[in-house]
């Protein structure tokens, strides 16, 4: 999935190499929101007994938790917005066969 | 107080407004004016259907016992649809080339339409699902119960509620659901009631979430401040289950069948996914925004006995909003409904096609060419499966004792239909993957979930004895069912996921690493994991067998004639044919596979059509063609061929050249042969003449003289020949330089004439009339010359008429000259004619004095000139004709 294709050009014009940074950052986003989400496994939790930090206040964690979720559906919206600018979302080789 | 008979009232009314929207919506479906019906909006609305009653009651419940550990099942499938370009992308990008109709029908289709692996997938998904759609009945039962306060007169037997739900649930689901068998098994109507409501759902909770936030508890810091302040207000997530829930949702997400049905045979455009990528996690996110919230004021306000599952109605019942009651009902009763329908509509089309109708069809001799309405039997086939899973849902919800937290059930459930998983992304991903590996690795998943998940779910002692929790299968230690190999202290949601999904991959694995496939296997593997390379479709039948009419028949049958009679007059007019039977093309029954698939499945209809076509459906060249290792070595073989060809062509050439060279050295023997020859005769006689003189003494002064002109005359001939031999060397070698000069054509022929001896001659008269235009040449003249005077001598030589004459004449059309020696001596033979241009031709030499070089060396002369010479017989003579080039005469004007 990626850029390895037959005879590639070795520099993109600007629009195209923008349009696939875009779609990387598209592919990575997922990974973002797993590791951000992941997170609160390391927060001290009120099962961990005594002698352990303070448990993280359930506010504070319900906050974090939809900040991160209001941060990926806009950065989702906003890679949506813009590719879509940009002729919607392709494939390497449907790139390559539409000459974007 | 709202009694439950105003809310059946309310509830009935909204399902008579769900099924005027969805007629609606059918009837602009059919009139075409449907495209606002396939928007992106209600494509991400559709999906709402992940968010069911268990949503809608059970997270508050969920939130009200473990905090946030609710907000993982939101999670998972926000982080799939955010990753929605590594596997959903493909999903439905392969759902759509395959016209998968089902979970069922997908995995089947990629192992090589295999029917048995659809019956086992069914079977699974029906068991999978069933608690979800108890959980369903549950939770409109309770909300019911909520209404018939206790010391009501209509407080209703709960068992009873729950039968009756399930019957109108059942009721309403055959009718939405199975009014038509639609050719591509989209629901236009099923499809538009469910946006609508998702929306009410998602409204319904959203005014629960602010009249608790800013109507009871006065804004978002006192809301923060109350939620530390609760039971709930630290952190208290296990931390296994948090990571485990996530994946196990997002697993679920992608496999259970009612989403597989709403995201892929619903879909009607590939971007819209796009779309939906942020459009449904914001839809998720927003369901869940309020349920802390609500649980928080629920825990606080009321009783502790309450049923923290309720607390989305018992809320607003409890501060007097009778209203927002109603609209929260409605919320959670959309929520089930919508479930129910579209899951038992995608498990009905799975036991009607996957089941059903291939063991009605094998019970029937005549197989697929029965006639009759098979439309019928499919349409009874899936509103008996719906009724019948509806009834499982029942019965399961009578086992469990109906006690059980929301949540827990529908977790049940999930890791259930996990257990597709391997089977599909290994199917999409792994081209190894093979049927047995996928049979086995679901066999395995699924008993390891029973045995796990399922049945401690009814509690010991109902299905399995106390004895098996504490002990094990027949005293097994590591057979416990929340304690497998032993490892105990793991929560045992966590348990039943991890050891039925490692299980079931290790030995999906495994088996299909020392399996092989079948070539249908191979073929469709490539296919689906391949899917961006190959926009194509796989090549299979081998069309000849079939006949147009049987197809017709078949096709009527389970698409309906009008249907049929379209789509058979619409590829007959593409085909160029008139009438409605188009040729049984390979396209054409792969369309028609395709078209019958959407109906009733793709192993049901691959089987009907191999049916009426017969035989093997894969050819070795499709196999070739679409393998890519393959298609490398067909590549390889063509590069091969082709330089083979090339090779033979090289050879070919190589042999004309040797030929060509062999025939010249063949040339050269004889020409060399042909000078010595000639060569020798002269040589010999001076030789003879000049030793009699010199060793006869007594020789007369006459024999001296006559001697010695003999040798004087054999030199002069050996020295025109010689003279002649390097002329024709330097011409053929094309060292010859020319002297281009002006001069009239006239005057270079009577010069030659003069030159030859002319009319001075003993017996030849030449006549040549001049011509008095004085036609002006610019080229070599006395080469030219040369030529004539060779000609002329010829005629001289050979010339055998009493009356010898020569004519020398001038023609002149079209820009071009021709000089013409005409003379009256015998033609010269037919076969000889050939020859007489070549090197030491003579032709009835008669005295053997002419080396045969000067033909030869006229042509070379005009050759090097641009012009030409040839023969033409004549009734009595011959004419040699002298082509002057057309430059040169063009030139004179």
């Amino acid at each position: 999935m990626s850029d390895q294709v037959p005879n590639p050009t070795l520099f993109l014009e600007k629009r195209s190499y923008r349009r696939r940074r875009m779609m990387d950052a598209l592919r990575l986003l997922p990974i973002v929101g797993v590791l951000l989400w992941l997170f609160p496994v390391f927060w001290p939790s009120v099962h961990d007994g005594a002698g352990a930090p303070e448990p993280v206040a359930m506010s504070g964690a319900v906050t974090y938790v939809f900040m991160v979720w209001g941060g990926l559906i806009l950065a989702g919206l906003a890679l949506w917005w813009a590719l879509e600018g940009r002729g919607g979302v392709t494939d390497v080789k449907e790139t390559l066969e539409r000459g974007l | 107080m709202i009694s439950v008979n105003q809310l059946v009232g309310v509830s009935l009314a909204y399902v008579a407004f769900l099924f005027a929207i969805a007629f609606f919506a059918e009837r602009a479906s059919m009139r075409g004016k449907g495209s606002w019906l396939r928007s992106p909006l209600v494509y991400t609305l559709s999906l709402s259907i992940y968010c069911t009653a268990w949503t809608f009651y059970g997270a508050v419940g969920y939130a009200a016992r473990s905090g946030m550990e609710f907000v993982t099942i939101y999670l998972g499938p926000s982080l799939v649809m955010i990753g929605w370009w590594w596997v959903l992308r493909k999903l439905v990008r392969i759902g759509r080339a395959q016209r998968a109709t089902s979970v069922a029908d997908l995995i089947s289709a990629r192992y090589g339409k295999s029917n048995l692996l659809a019956i086992v997938v069914t079977v699974m998904a029906v068991v999978g699902v069933t608690p979800y759609i108890a959980l369903q009945l549950q939770s409109v039962t309770l909300s019911l119960s909520i209404f018939s306060g206790p010391g009501q007169d209509d407080g209703l037997n709960q068992a009873n509620a729950a039968f009756w739900v399930a019957f109108g649930l059942a009721l309403f689901t055959v009718l939405f659901g199975t009014r038509n068998l639609n050719a591509n098994e989209r629901h236009d109507g099923v499809v538009i009631a469910i946006a609508v409501e998702a929306v009410v759902k998602l409204v319904a909770l959203l005014a629960v979430g602010v009249f608790v936030v800013w109507g009871i508890a006065g804004g978002i810091g006192q809301m923060m401040e109350r939620i530390d302040a609760s039971p709930i207000g630290e952190w208290n997530m296990d931390r296994s289950r948090w990571v485990a829930l996530t994946a196990l949702s997002a697993a679920a997400f992608l496999a259970l069948p009612r989403m597989f049905q709403v995201m892929v045979v619903e879909n009607e455009d590939e971007r819209h996914l796009q779309i939906a990528s942020w459009a449904f996690p914001l839809y998720l996110m927003l369901m869940s925004l309020f349920v802390v919230p609500i649980a928080v004021v629920g825990l606080d306000i009321m009783p502790s006995g309450a049923n923290p599952d309720l607390f989305v109605l018992t809320v607003p019942l409890a501060e007097g909003q009778g209203g927002l009651a109603i609209l929260s009902f409605l919320g959670g009763f959309s929520s089930a409904t919508s479930m129910v329908i579209v899951a038992t509509l995608a498990l009905s089309t799975m036991v009607s096609n996957h089941v059903v109708m291939p063991v009605w069809l094998s019970a029937r001799a005549e197989g697929a060419q029965v006639s009759g309405d098979v439309r019928n039997v499919v349409i009874l086939a899936r509103r008996a499966s719906i009724l019948m899973i509806i009834f499982f849902g029942y019965v399961y919800y009578r086992l469990s004792g109906g006690g059980a937290a929301l949540a827990a059930i529908g977790l049940i459930s999930f890791v259930g239909v996990a257990q597709f998983l391997p089977a599909m992304l290994g199917g999409i991903f792994w081209r190894g993957a093979t049927r047995w590996g996928a049979l086995a690795g679901l066999v395995v998943g699924f008993a390891v979930w029973v045995f796990c998940s399922l049945l401690p779910s009814f509690g010991p002692d109902a299905v399995l004895s106390a004895s098996v929790f504490d002990s094990g299968i027949a005293g097994v230690g590591w057979l416990r069912p929340q304690a497998l190999f032993g490892i105990e202290g793991v929560d045992p949601t966590v348990h039943a996921m991890v050891w039925s999904l490692t299980l079931n991959v290790v030995v999906f694995v495994a088996v299909s690493l020392v399996t092989f496939p079948t070539p249908l296997e191979r073929l469709q593997g490539a296919q689906f994991v391949n899917v961006f390379d190959h926009s194509t479709q796989a090549r299979g039948w081998d069309a000849a067998l079939a006949t147009s009419e049987d197809l017709m028949i078949m096709t009527q049958r389970i698409l309906g004639p009008a249907d049929a009679l379209s789509l058979f007059r619409t590829e007959a007019q593409r085909q160029g044919l008139r009438g409605h039977l188009p040729e049984p093309t390979q396209g054409f029954l792969q369309t028609l596979e395709r078209e019958l698939a959407g109906s009733v499945g793709s192993a049901t209809a691959h089987a009907m059509i191999s049916q009426l076509v017969g035989g093997a459906s894969v050819s070795v060249e499709d196999l070739m063609a679409v393998a890519d290792e393959s298609a490398q070595i067909l590549e390889y073989s063509n590069r091969l061929e082709a330089k083979s060809v090339e090779l033979s062509r090289t050879a070919r050439q190589l042999r004309e050249a040797n030929d060509k060279l062999t025939a010249l050295s063949v040339q050269k023997d004889a020409f060399l042969g042909q000078i010595s020859h000639e060569l020798r005769t002269p040589m010999t006689s001076i030789r003879s003449f000049s030793e009699i003189l010199r060793d006869t003494d007594e020789l007369n002064q006459a024999d001296k003289t006559k001697y010695a002109s003999i040798i004087h005359k054999e030199t002069i001939r050996l020295t025109r020949l010689l003279d002649d031999l390097l002329d024709l060397s330097v011409l053929e070698n094309g060292q010859v330089s020319l002297n281009l000069d002006r001069g009239t054509l006239d005057d270079v022929i009577v010069q030659a004439v003069l030159s030859a001896g002319g009319d001075r001659s003993n017996h030849l008269q030449v006549r040549h009339v001049p011509i008095e235009t004085g036609l002006q040449l610019v080229t070599d003249l006395d080469r030219l010359r040369q030529v004539f005077i060779n000609l002329i001598t010829n005629a001289q030589k050979y010339c055998d008429a009493d009356q010898a004459v020569l004519d020398i004449a001038v023609l002149e059309h079209g820009g071009r000259v021709q000089v013409v020696f005409e003379d009256n001596g015998t033609p010269i033979p037919t076969e000889a004619r050939g020859l007489i241009f070549e090197k030491f031709a003579r032709i009835n030499d008669k005295d053997g004095s002419g080396a045969g070089l000067g033909l030869a060396i006229c042509r070379e002369i005009m050759a090097r000139l641009g012009g030409d010479i040839t023969y033409e017989p004549r009734a009595a003579g011959n004419a040699f004709v002298v082509h002057l080039p057309k430059q040169v005469a063009l030139a004179a004007q």
